[in-house]
C-alpha cells in the first residue's frame, strides 16, 4: 500500500496510507487535505483537481482529455497531473503530491 | 410563435408542456423563463426525450434554425468533453452570429486559438489576484449596502446587483469610473436579440449601432492604457502583455468580440445571482434560518445559488462530423443547445434537485460554469463577489425581505431579473 504525502503551497505535510484503486483527487478529499476542489467530482472537465505528483514507479500515462485541462492551468508544470486520473496502484510506490496555490 | 388552435392553460401564455405533443412544443421559448415555467417541459425531456430535435428555430414554427436540444446533466458533461466533434465555432448562443457582424471570441473559439486567447486574459481572475481585488470590492459593497434606504420599499436589482457588478466590471477593465453605466448598456445589448426576447430586444440594426460605440470606445481606451506608465492588474493590460494577443486591437472583430465575452461573462451572470439568492432565501425560509444561525455556510451557498439560478440557461455547439449520443445521430453541422437550466435540475445526478439547499452535498458539483476547456474561467470572481456580498449582508441586515414578485427577464440566454421589491430590516 503506497504511502502519500501531500504538501500543501504552504510546506504543511499530511502523509496518509493510499487505498490503491481510487484516485489521488478522491485520497485527498477523503482526508480532508485542503487545496483540491473537485468541482466536476473526477471526471477531468473541470481542472480543479491539479496537483504535482512525484513517484517511485510509473504513472499511468496522461491521456488527451486530461491534457486539455492541464494545458490551460497558469502554473501547469512538467510533473502536473489531475488528481482524478491517476488511480493509485502498488507498482507506483510511494507518492509526493505537491498542491497548488490555488484552483480556478 | 402563439398559434390559435392550441389550448393556452399556461401563466405564461403557452401550450401545455405535459400534454402537448413534444414535436409541438417550442423548446427555445423564452416566456417560460420569463415566467419561472420552463421546468417541467424541461423534466419531460430528461425523461421522454433526452436528444431532442426540434424543426424550427427561435424565430417560431418555419424559422430557420432547427437545433437538437440536450437535457440531461451526463449528456452535456458527455458533449462539453469533446470539443473536437462538438464545435464551439460559429456560435455558443442558440442564434447564429449575423452575417456581417461576424465577432471572433475565445468562448466561441476551439483551440488552438482559443487556448491562445485563454491564456493571455485568465490570469486577471486567478485567485492570487483576486485578494486583490477583494479588499476593493469589499470596501465597495459596504458602501452600497451602507446606502440603502430603510423602512421603503426599493428594487434590490438597481440599487444592488447591477451597482456592484457595475462597479467591478469598470475596476476589470480599467474603465473610466463615471462612464461605467455604458458597461451595463454594452452588455445588455449584446444579449438581447429581439428574437430570443420574444420581440423585447433589439434588432439586429439597433445591436450593430451600440456595438459599434463599444468597439470605438475600447480603442481608445486601448491606445491610452499602452501610452500610459501606469502598473495595473487589467484586462486590456494582460492582453497587450502578451505576445499572442498584444495586437488584438489591430484585428478590430477579435477585439470587439473578446471584449464582449469578457464584459458579458462578468456581468449579468454575477448580477443575477445577487438577485436570485435574496430571492430564494425568501422562498426557503428554513434555508434563510440555516444561514441566519451559521455563517460559515455561505460558501456553499454561494454555489448553490449559482447553480439554483444557472444564469446561462443555455450554451451551444456545432457538430463537426455525425455523432451518436444518446441512441440518436446528430448529423455533421447540426446545432446542439446544451440546456444547463436542466442539468442543474437533473435528479439522477443531483438529490432533490429542484430544491434549494444551502448546505447540500457536493455542492460545487453543477453545470453554471460549464464544463471542460470553456468552463468560466471568472467562476472564482463570481464566487468571491457573492461570498463578499453576503458576508457584508449577514454583518449588517437581520433580514432582507422581498416583499413583492419578482419582474424576470424574457430570455432564454440570460435567466434573470429585472425588478425584485425589497426592504431591508437592520440588525439593532
Amino acid at each position: 500500500m503506497p504511502v502519500i504525502t501531500f504538501i500543501e503551497f504552504d510546506g504543511t505535510e499530511h502523509q496518509v496510507d493510499a487505498d490503491a484503486g481510487i484516485s489521488i483527487m478522491e485520497t485527498a478529499l477523503k482526508h480532508n487535505i485542503p487545496g483540491i476542489d473537485a468541482d466536476c467530482g473526477g471526471s477531468a472537465v473541470c481542472g480543479t483537481c491539479h496537483c504535482f505528483v512525484q513517484a517511485g514507479g510509473p504513472l499511468p500515462a496522461v491521456d488527451p482529455q486530461e491534457e486539455s485541462m492541464l494545458g490551460l492551468r497558469p502554473d501547469r508544470a512538467e510533473d502536473s497531473r489531475l488528481g482524478c486520473q491517476v488511480v493509485i496502484s502498488d507498482e507506483m510506490g510511494d507518492l509526493t503530491v505537491k498542491l497548488p496555490e490555488f484552483q480556478m | 410563435m402563439f398559434r390559435m388552435n392550441q389550448a393556452v392553460t399556461q401563466i405564461d401564455g403557452l401550450p401545455d408542456p405535459l400534454t402537448t405533443p413534444l414535436d409541438e412544443l417550442d423548446v427555445s421559448d423564452p416566456r417560460r423563463f420569463e415566467h419561472d415555467t420552463w421546468q417541467p417541459l424541461f423534466e419531460r425531456l430528461r425523461r421522454e426525450s433526452p436528444v431532442h430535435y426540434q424543426s424550427y428555430g427561435p424565430g417560431g414554427e418555419g424559422s430557420e434554425g432547427d437545433f437538437w436540444s440536450i437535457t440531461r446533466f451526463a449528456d452535456i458533461m458527455e458533449v462539453e468533453k469533446n470539443w473536437q466533434a462538438f464545435s464551439s465555432e460559429p456560435s455558443i448562443a442558440i442564434l447564429d452570429p449575423e452575417p456581417d457582424m461576424v465577432v471572433q471570441m475565445f468562448i466561441s473559439t476551439d483551440p488552438p486559438l482559443h487556448d491562445d486567447q485563454r491564456r493571455a486574459v485568465q490570469g486577471v481572475v486567478a485567485p492570487r489576484n483576486l485578494q486583490e481585488f477583494e479588499k476593493l470590492i469589499r470596501q465597495r459593497t459596504q458602501d452600497t449596502l451602507a446606502a440603502l434606504p430603510v423602512g421603503e420599499t426599493f428594487n434590490w436589482v438597481e440599487k444592488v446587483s447591477i451597482d456592484l457588478t457595475t462597479k467591478m466590471l469598470a475596476t476589470l477593465f480599467d474603465f473610466p469610473y463615471d462612464m461605467r453605466h455604458k458597461l451595463t448598456e454594452w452588455s445588455d445589448a449584446a444579449t438581447s436579440d429581439e428574437r430570443i426576447t420574444a420581440g423585447e430586444g433589439l434588432t439586429i440594426d439597433e445591436r450593430r449601432v451600440i456595438m459599434m460605440e463599444m468597439l470605438e470606445a475600447f480603442t481608445t481606451l486601448w491606445h491610452q492604457h499602452k501610452a500610459s506608465d501606469q502598473e495595473s492588474f487589467d484586462l486590456i493590460r494582460m492582453l497587450q502583455k502578451d505576445p499572442k494577443t498584444a495586437d488584438m486591437v489591430d484585428d478590430p472583430l477579435s477585439y470587439m468580440g473578446n471584449l464582449m465575452l469578457l464584459i458579458v461573462g462578468g456581468n449579468d451572470t454575477t448580477r443575477n445571482s445577487m438577485t436570485g439568492g435574496v430571492f430564494y432565501l425568501n422562498e426557503n425560509p428554513g434555508e434563510y434560518d440555516k444561514l441566519k444561525k451559521d455563517v460559515g455556510l455561505i460558501p456553499s451557498m454561494v454555489s448553490e445559488i449559482i447553480r439554483y439560478q444557472t444564469p446561462l440557461p443555455h450554451m451551444r455547439r456545432t457538430t463537426t462530423r455525425d455523432v451518436e449520443l444518446g441512441g440518436k445521430l446528430i448529423p455533421k453541422g447540426s446545432r446542439v443547445v446544451l440546456w444547463y437550466a436542466s442539468g442543474n435540475r437533473d435528479s439522477d445526478v443531483i438529490p432533490e434537485a429542484d430544491s434549494f439547499i444551502i448546505d447540500r452535498p457536493n455542492v460545487r458539483n453543477h453545470l453554471s460554469f460549464g464544463m471542460g476547456i470553456h468552463r468560466c474561467m471568472g467562476n472564482r470572481l463570481a464566487e468571491m463577489q457573492l461570498r463578499v456580498l453576503w458576508e457584508e449582508i449577514m454583518k449588517r441586515f437581520e433580514h432582507i425581505e422581498v416583499v413583492g414578485a419578482p419582474k424576470r427577464i424574457c430570455n432564454n440566454f440570460v435567466r434573470g431579473y429585472h425588478e425584485l421589491p425589497v426592504r431591508v430590516h437592520p440588525r439593532r
